[in-house]
């Protein structure tokens, strides 16, 4: 067994923490509702307005204001548990959860208490080599979120040294879904993994269920990750520590690696856990502890009594069950049938976040081979370059269609369609108006071909003797001459088949 | 049903956020458990087969619409605020993170 | 002062409706007399904490003009109102009579304001009220105390004291007053007006700053029973931004109030409540309250007897909803967002957090009654408290509601009176919280219950000083307490020869100091 060093934290190395210590993890998660408004009230939800200009007197908490429960949000609540086989409350109401902090406008946030509107059920996640492995959800239930701060002065620009804070509420009162698992046990050394595959797979299913963009980048779906180890599958939970806000795919799978073996070493010296709330810090990997808060636990919930109970009739879920789609794994594994991709290949594809672009550009003619070599080729590489995502790229499916047609029926040679993707990576218009504008059509008019070969055998006499002669291999030395003639626009197999055609020799 | 001192009546304080003078607690702390006492009452009579009422009326599913309305004015949403700073609320120091 | 001036000011609102729109007089001469009345006296009565003049004679000339245009207008256009410094008023300042409010101008109308606007009612001012709505006598508001018009050492009620004393004393015809545990009618009671408390959720609560969110109702403050109709009708209705808003029609109010006016109740049967209006209630609240028996009996009323046992438990449940949901409802008030921002000095060294400057702005905004009920409802909320506290008072509510239940199957109205007592003077409850809560005994209940309830002014106690009677109707039966006061007033004004408040004393001149220039 080693420990090592990080900072001032003994860690230990994660094999042997494994080895020793039986990993349990917990995770909840919060996932931003894409609805128009808000989830009490009618002020427009947007991405990146001016401080303070999506708000009403309800998100502001003014005196007097009062919340009117959003049905759209509602709904999309239903949606994603039913996504995750819960069960649907027959009537659940809101609670007030009090807690003074100057994000939250009313100085307590609107959530559900112990009536959540969606409650034991499960997740079949899909890991990289095709494992199933099931989450159990406790529960998922509404709420809102809370507005934003920014520490200004002190060095750093965290919370610790600030002189003061900037507040903007366009964010208080975006409906939130909260997905809580019941302690996932069992998943070993895979446990990382497991957590991570299980995030990646509820972004894939809000995505799915059109409840959601899902952007973790934007903190649309934000992760509190919860861990504890015990000596052995047998012995009872161990103390855990919940790591508040891990806001990456990646960032789940060390925030958990890390607490292991930090816990790991912590316990096998004897110590113990404290059970508090950490921060994750993406940029050293590690975690650190909150402050501790008095009543921290003391939230005083009580029934909201400006709400009223939510009582989803059972038509009106049967509606929307039926009206679900096709959840992402089942759906991959049918696409992966269609389209003939192998398991490496269909995984790849998944992983890059990929298989909506796929079918996107399926659908507008291309084969789906030359659909994947787009983008798990040339796009994939210009991404890795840019630590970006696929569907980021200024490109679309649509475009990548009409590129790939444009090969396909001769207009542009390979080597032209990536200087075209160039070009429309770069702004310049879609794939027909780069070519137009760069002039990169394959030179397609048999005069002008006719013309350069005539030219090229001129300048070659003793080649065409050949040629006549029998030695058709020789013609690659006088297509290379038209090729060069006509900057790379010709098609070389019609330029060859002319030559031959002049020259009265069959190919 | 228990009676309320002087430190409780602290604690409970820090957890509403008021400020209290030793004077206001020590009248608090007579004033409140007198008060309490005389309404504790209530459990006399709240036997498990009661049912609890939040609301005075049986009303349930009251929803909205998700239309949006335009929202107030920048300049009205911080007319009252006691500091702005770029559009936004301007306040001091926070000490502990949620 | 001219005599006409003052002679407009006596008029019921249905009177100057009547006026108004036969064009005997214009809005902007009812306004002016209200205005001028107020200068005359509220310097005595001090029922207002801002005037609105200008914008009042605004909407006064606007309305004037609308109906020389023969614009169809709302049957109280034109008459001016007093509105409760609790409800929202965007572009005046709303303190619901605390410090720390003090300034702050709502950028919104509360929907009882849009309303108001919307039908022509210029809006005189803002009246004054208990902190926070947190009393029973008008002396907990951080700006100064209301006087009962009847005698001005005596409190006029509360919280709504200002709406109360502002009519009572001929400052406006009508007033907007909330009542969560009898703030409505308890100062109806005492200052020898009417007030009415409807149907939980029949009055839209968007805009009425909160006390208690499930017990919270606004109504009508007036002088007649017709004009409280007027008024509920006007304000009352279905509001889309409130989630406990009724979504039904109201039931005919006015018609109700003008069949009652006939003084015909045969067929009605009245329930007299057992345990209201025994021990603790004084002499001549009694006296009265039998004398008016005796009327309804004699215009064909039924009188019958209920029990309704368990209102007893009221008091103690009322005392742990309210302060509870209040806690929750103030927590708002922190310095950070709006109003009142107190900083520490940093004399003791330590950082001035936002979390310091929460608790220093609480401590110095909020007066000793609010204080009182944040720490008992933050208390009772509290871990391991919840259920024995905030838990029974709910399932108390399950019974009061089930004694109510019971009642109405033996009874159309129940009645009581609305105060144990008359008026008593300032200052002398001030100190003992506990017999402060005792003046809302008899109207408690109904706000538990959801259930509409009207305090009608019926006769002088033996000191001299107004008494109420209280009328309760099922829920949504708000027309039953119309008729049966309309007919109760009626009968009373034929046996005095006149409205009560004929016999107020007179008011002596007494100039307000400008409202607007003090703030």
């Amino acid at each position: 067994m080693s420990t090592t060093t990080h900072g001032p934290v003994e860690l230990m190395d994660y094999d042997d923490a494994i080895e020793r210590f039986d990993p349990v993890f917990g995770i909840e998660v919060h996932v931003e509702l894409g609805t128009k408004t808000k989830m009490f009230d009618s002020a427009p939800q947007e991405f990146g307005t001016e401080p303070n200009t999506a708000v009403s007197p309800t998100s502001l908490g003014l005196p007097g204001s009062l919340p009117v429960v959003n049905g759209t949000a509602v709904e999309y609540a239903i949606r994603i548990g039913l996504a995750l086989n819960c069960q649907i409350a027959e009537s659940c109401r809101f609670a007030r959860k009090q807690y003074f902090y100057p994000d939250v406008p009313k100085n307590f946030q609107t959530s559900q208490f112990d009536e959540p509107i969606a409650f034991d059920g499960h997740l079949d996640v899909e890991l990289a080599d095709g494992t199933i492995f099931r989450v159990e959800i406790e529960r998922a239930h509404m709420e809102e979120d809370a507005g934003k701060n920014t520490h200004v002065g002190g060095a750093t620009g965290r919370i610790q040294g600030a002189e003061y804070s900037l507040v903007d509420y366009n964010r208080a009162g975006i409906p939130l879904v909260e997905i809580v698992t019941r302690p996932v046990e069992g998943a070993g050394a895979r446990t990382p993994e497991i957590a991570r595959a299980y995030v990646q797979s509820l972004r894939d299913i809000f995505r799915a269920l059109g409840v959601s963009e899902a952007r973790m980048e934007r903190g649309n779906v934000r992760a509190d990750v919860n861990l504890s180890l015990r000596d052995t599958p047998q012995s009872p939970l161990g103390t855990r520590t919940e790591t508040k806000n891990v806001n990456s795919f990646r960032s789940v799978e060390r925030a958990v690696r890390y607490e292991v073996t930090r816990q790991a070493a912590l316990l096998a010296a004897g110590g113990s856990i404290t059970q508090e709330t950490r921060h994750w810090h993406e940029d050293t990997g590690t975690t650190t502890a909150g402050r501790i808060k008095s009543d921290a636990d003391d939230y005083r919930y009580f029934p909201e009594p400006d709400l009223l109970p939510v009582a989803p009739s059972r038509a009106w879920v049967e509606e929307i069950r039926a009206s679900l789609p096709e959840m992402p794994v089942a759906r991959r594994h049918r696409l992966q049938g269609v389209w003939g991709f192998a398991d490496a290949e269909m995984r790849d594809v998944v992983n890059a976040g990929a298989v909506d672009l796929i079918e996107a550009t399926i659908a507008t003619g291309a084969s789906p081979a030359s659909a994947r070599k787009w983008w798990m080729g040339e796009l994939a590489r210009i991404v890795k370059t840019t630590d970006g995502e696929l569907e980021d790229l200024p490109i679309t499916p649509t475009q990548v269609g009409e590129l790939q047609g444009l090969v396909d029926s001769g207009k542009i040679n390979d080597k032209l369609a990536r200087q075209v993707l160039e070009g429309v990576l770069a702004g310049e218009g879609s794939p027909a108006e780069v070519v137009a504008a760069r002039g990169l059509g394959v030179v397609s008019d048999d005069g002008a071909l006719l013309a350069a070969i005539d030219e090229a055998l001129a300048a070659q006499p003793d080649v065409a003797e050949k040629i006549r002669g029998g030695k058709i291999q020789a013609v690659g030395s006088v297509v290379g001459g038209v090729m060069k003639a006509t900057r790379g626009q010709a098609d070389a197999g019609r330029v060859r088949a002319l030559i031959l055609e002049k020259l009265g020799v069959e190919g | 049903m228990s009676t309320i001192s002087r430190d409780e009546v602290a604690r409970v304080a820090g957890l509403a956020r008021i400020d209290l003078t030793p004077a206001e607690l020590d009248r608090l702390a007579g004033e409140l458990d007198v008060i309490v006492q005389s309404v504790a009452r209530v459990s006399e009579v709240a036997t498990a087969d009661v049912p609890a009422t939040s609301h005075p009326l049986p009303m349930t599913n009251v929803f909205r619409a998700d239309v949006p309305e335009p929202a107030l004015a920048q300049a009205d949403v911080l007319a009252g605020a006691p500091a702005a700073d770029q559009g936004k609320f301007l306040v001091p120091q926070i000490l502990e993170e949620d | 002062m001219t005599a006409e001036s003052t002679d407009l000011t006596r008029l019921s609102a249905a009177a100057l409706a009547t006026k108004l729109a036969a064009g005997e007089v214009s809005s902007v001469e009812v306004t002016r007399a209200h205005l001028d009345r107020i200068g005359d006296v509220d310097g005595a009565v001090h029922a207002f904490l801002y005037l609105n003049g200008d914008d009042a004679l605004a909407t006064a000339r606007d309305v004037d003009a609308r109906r020389a245009a023969g614009e169809p207008l709302h049957v109280l256009a034109g008459v001016p109102i007093a509105v409760k410094d609790i409800v929202v008023t965007k572009g005046m300042p709303t303190t619901a009579g605390s410090k720390i409010l003090e300034g702050w101008v709502p950028p919104y109308d509360a929907t009882i304001t849009t309303r108001l606007r919307a039908a022509g009612l210029p809006i005189l001012g803002k009246t004054n009220m208990d902190e926070f709505a947190m009393g029973s006598s008008t002396e907990h508001s951080a700006y100064g105390n209301t006087h009962n018009p009847w005698d001005l050492d005596r409190i006029p009620g509360g919280s709504g004291g200002g709406s109360a004393a502002a009519v009572a004393s001929y400052e406006a015809p009508l007033a907007i007053g909330t009542d969560t545990g009898g703030s409505i009618r308890q100062p109806g009671a005492v200052t020898g007006t009417v007030g009415v408390k409807p149907t939980y959720g029949s009055v839209s609560r968007y805009g009425l700053i909160a006390l208690a969110s499930s017990l919270d109702q606004a109504g009508p403050v007036t002088r007649t029973v017709l004009d409280a109709a007027l008024l509920h009708e006007l304000i009352g209705g279905h509001d889309p931004r409130d989630s406990t808003s009724i979504d039904e029609p109201l039931p005919a109010l006015s018609a109700a109030a003008r069949r009652g006016a006939s003084g015909d109740l045969t067929g009605v049967r009245v329930g007299v409540i057992t345990e209201l209006g025994g021990e603790g209630y004084s002499d001549g609240v009694r006296a009265r309250f039998e004398e008016s028996l005796d009327l309804l009996r004699g215009a064909g009323a039924e009188i019958v007897e209920v029990s309704c046992p368990h209102f007893e438990y009221a008091l103690g449940a009322y005392y742990l909803i309210l302060p509870a949901e209040a806690s929750s409802n103030l927590a708002k008030f922190d310095g950070m967002r709006f109003g009142l921002r107190v900083t520490p000095d940093g004399s003791d060294g330590l950082a001035v957090t936002a979390e310091r400057v929460m608790s220093a702005t609480r401590g110095a905004g909020f007066g000793d009654e609010v204080k009182r009920r944040i720490i008992l409802g933050t208390y009772a909320l509290s871990a391991g408290y919840y259920d024995a506290y905030y838990g029974s008072a709910q399932k108390v509510r399950t019974l009061i509601q089930r004694d109510f239940a019971a009642a109405f199957e033996k009874a159309d109205v129940l009645v009581s009176p609305t105060a144990p007592t008359t008026a008593f003077k300032l200052g002398e409850k001030l100190d003992d919280p506990l017999a402060m809560y005792l003046n809302d005994v008899a109207t408690i209940p109904a706000n538990l219950a959801g259930v509409p309830g009207m305090s009608v002014p019926n006769g002088l106690s033996d000191d001299g000083l107004p008494v109420g009677l209280q009328i309760l109707a099922p829920a949504k039966a708000d027309d039953r307490l119309y008729r049966v006061g309309a007919a109760l007033e009626a009968l009373l004004e034929s046996r005095w020869g006149g409205p009560l408040l004929g016999r107020a004393p007179e008011l002596a001149r007494s100039p307000a100091i400008s409202l607007e220039a003090s703030r």
